[in-house]
């Protein structure tokens, strides 16, 4: 099993026509991703990697049935495309794009949180359900299915804790990158709810990052909800105050958002933390007695 | 992206916050001569640094004659202040910025952020004005006062008026001060900023309502749609290998160690950073060089990594998913015939097509040291950054 996606997901890609979007689809075609349609405001008509192209989603909506979407718009429209797919009710929206002014994430969000959509990202990998769904960008051969749930805010960290998991043979249930922006549809603790409901996850990993509180929040969380074993790691324990390291929400300001702030708080949590990425893999392995 | 205050306030004043007469000056003889132009019996000669807390370091000077102008500008420009937020190095003062001083009956405190939780953009006011507010948060935490705004309505009347009377604003002057409130909002919502702090928001003798120092700073990502804003980057007050990585596109944060890292990533970059920490060493920088990086834009981070002249050793550390092993080697390579490597190079790849890449680097004949894990790269660099310190 699995959270939010699986085989029989169908998705469409908005922005299917451009590089990525065109690149991302072909692999997650390839991977056995239920991919129906794509949408590009003007060529609507034609055919992309066999997939037809719409110019609005509530064109692709007539002919095809859709589960989720996935964004590849450039960031100076992708806070359209995202409010577009929640106008049109598509109940996942994976927004893989980087570089969304704040302030239109701003307007989004306050939409999104009266509708019925959920928001992965955006700037984020994506998500995958191995063996069955994959929308984003992460390679698809390190992962094996399997019973460890992973989220995490930086793409490249979860791709090492996928490669740990699946050399231990643990292999994964659902991989979600919730992205590295201070604004963000789904956070550490809906999916940590959603990993704990899940019959088939038996552990949770968990990256995250300096910036922000939502660490802590999720710390709190795990101590009072989470019966299932969670191995946290964050990253950033060098990073000095007020730059940003790399990721927009990546970021310490006004003392607060510091990695050693939220190894705190997991700690004071009872939570497995790691010092290193290269230790997930061997902690979850032993809480799990693979 | 930061601005100057003077810069802060020009857009301030033009959405209808109040500011004091002032004017730039680029040497002392301007000075001298805006004071003249302002008129009036009280100046304030301000260094323009992007950074707060200049006064405490000596960045601001009162003056009340020409004579004090001119030694205060000439001691000012070009000097290098240096502030709890600048960082050991400091910031030269470049622009001085020549300022009416004004009786003050009171100081407050009047900022905008975004706060993450929320999702929304919050205002914080203080009654302690002047004051830094995280020391005002954890001293006199009643002082504050928060206010969010709710995206779709914006800021309402009532609520820049609840502002102004928690500030204890007098009622004759309310108005004044609802009237800079809303100009802040709309100052950060036009333009798209990430901060605007005022601090301190005077009220004066003679019942002004007055921005008398003020910070604006703005969104990257939406730099695009405000080339007014864009326009006023001061690259003087950057660092300069942060400006040379920006300009390539690279994601490059300067650190005061001496191992250069090179790392695909910004969560890998920041773990591999606390693995040479880890590991007893001192990261050099903060750099990823992103998704699908091709050979030769390895080779130009390689060079940016290269040109800090801190560095005493490289470590390159890669989990290839869209990127590929071969093409980070290749760019490696390519950087080593290239350029002139002196310091020892520490390589780790791991992920797609690893192993044509690890035989890759072995095969050019080059000295490169690879490493299987993270641990050991780290390990690897920190033993050759210590032979190198030592030599």
């Amino acid at each position: 099993m699995s959270i939010l996606i699986n085989k029989s997901t169908k998705v469409l890609c908005q922005g299917l026509t451009g590089a990525q979007g065109s690149f991302h689809t072909e692999q997650a075609v390839d991977y056995g991703t239920q991919m129906v349609a794509g949408v590009t405001p003007g060529k609507g008509g034609s055919r992309q990697l066999n997939l037809p192209v719409y110019d609005t989603i509530s064109q692709a909506q007539i002919d095809h049935q859709i589960d989720a979407t996935v964004i590849y718009v450039p960031a100076a429209f992708a806070a359209d495309a995202i409010l577009e797919a929640i106008y049109a009710e598509i109940k996942l929206i994976v927004c893989i794009t980087e570089g969304i002014a704040v302030l239109d994430m701003v307007k989004v969000n306050a939409v999104l949180n009266d509708s019925g959509s959920i928001l992965i990202g955006p700037n984020c990998p994506g998500i995958i359900t191995p063996g069955e769904c994959k929308i984003g960008i992460m390679p698809g051969d390190i992962h094996r299915p399997g019973k460890v749930g992973i989220v995490s805010r930086s793409g490249t960290l979860t791709y090492v804790a996928v490669n740990q998991t699946t050399q231990y043979g643990m292999g994964q249930s659902t991989c979600v990158g919730i992205g590295g922006d201070p604004i963000h549809g789904l956070d550490f603790i809906d999916c940590l709810q959603m990993f704990e409901e899940d019959k088939d996850t038996d552990g949770i990993i968990m990256v995250g990052e300096i910036g922000g509180t939502a660490e802590e929040q999720a710390a709190e969380y795990i101590q009072q909800k989470v019966s299932k074993p969670v191995v946290a790691y964050i990253a950033g324990v060098t990073a000095p105050p007020g730059k940003r390291m790399g990721h927009a929400g990546a970021i310490i300001s006004g003392g607060k958002g510091t990695a050693e702030q939220k190894y705190q708080a997991l700690d004071r949590a009872d939570v497995v933390t790691v010092r290193t990425p290269a230790e997930i893999g061997d902690q979850m392995s032993r809480l799990l007695k693979v | 992206m930061d601005i100057h205050e003077y810069q802060a306030k020009e857009i301030l004043s033009e959405c209808g916050v109040g500011i004091a007469e002032g004017g730039l000056a680029y040497s002392p003889e301007q000075a001298v001569y805006r004071a003249k132009e302002i008129g009036g019996s009280k100046w304030a000669v301000k260094a323009q640094i992007h950074s707060g807390a200049r006064g405490k370091a000596g960045g601001i000077k009162l003056c009340k004659n020409d004579e004090e102008i001119w030694n205060a500008a000439d001691e000012l420009l070009g000097k290098r202040l240096v502030t709890h937020q600048t960082g050991p190095a400091g910031k030269v003062v470049y622009r001085l910025y020549v300022e009416q001083a004004t009786d003050i009956e009171k100081e407050l405190y009047l900022a905008l952020v975004l706060d993450r939780d929320k999702q929304r953009v919050v205002f914080v006011t203080s009654t302690e004005g002047g004051m830094d507010i995280e020391e005002v948060a954890a001293t006199k935490p009643e002082a504050i006062h928060k206010l969010e705004v709710e995206p779709a309505v914006g800021l309402r009347d009532f609520q820049a008026r609840e502002l102004a009377f928690a500030l204890g604003i007098k009622p004759e002057l309310i108005s004044h001060a609802v009237h800079t409130i809303k100009g802040a909002y709309r100052a950060f919502r036009d333009f798209d900023a990430t901060m605007v702090e005022i601090n301190p928001m005077v009220i004066t003798k003679d019942d002004r309502v007055l921005a008398l120092d003020a910070k604006m700073g703005f969104d990257d990502n939406a730099l695009f749609r405000r080339p007014r804003i864009a326009e006023l980057r001061d690259k003087s007050q950057e660092d300069p290998r942060e400006t040379a990585a920006s300009d390539r596109g690279l994601s490059y944060v300067g650190l005061d160690g001496d191992i250069g890292c090179m790392i695909n990533g910004a969560g890998l970059a920041m773990a591999t950073m606390d693995m040479i920490k880890h590991k007893d060493g001192e990261p050099a920088n903060f750099l990823d060089i992103g998704g699908g990086a091709s050979p030769d834009r390895v080779a130009k981070a390689f060079k940016l990594v290269l040109d800090d002249e801190k560095v005493k050793a490289i470590l390159v550390n890669i989990f290839a998913g869209i990127n590929r092993c071969d093409w980070i080697a290749e760019g490696v390579v390519q950087a080593f015939e290239k350029l002139d490597v002196k310091v020892p190079v520490i390589v780790r790849l791991s992920g797609t097509n690893v192993e044509k890449g690890m035989q890759m680097l072995k095969d050019s004949g080059q000295p490169i040291i690879t490493a299987d894990t993270l641990a050991e790269a780290a390990e690897k660099a920190v033993a050759e950054r210590n032979r190198v310190a030592n030599s």
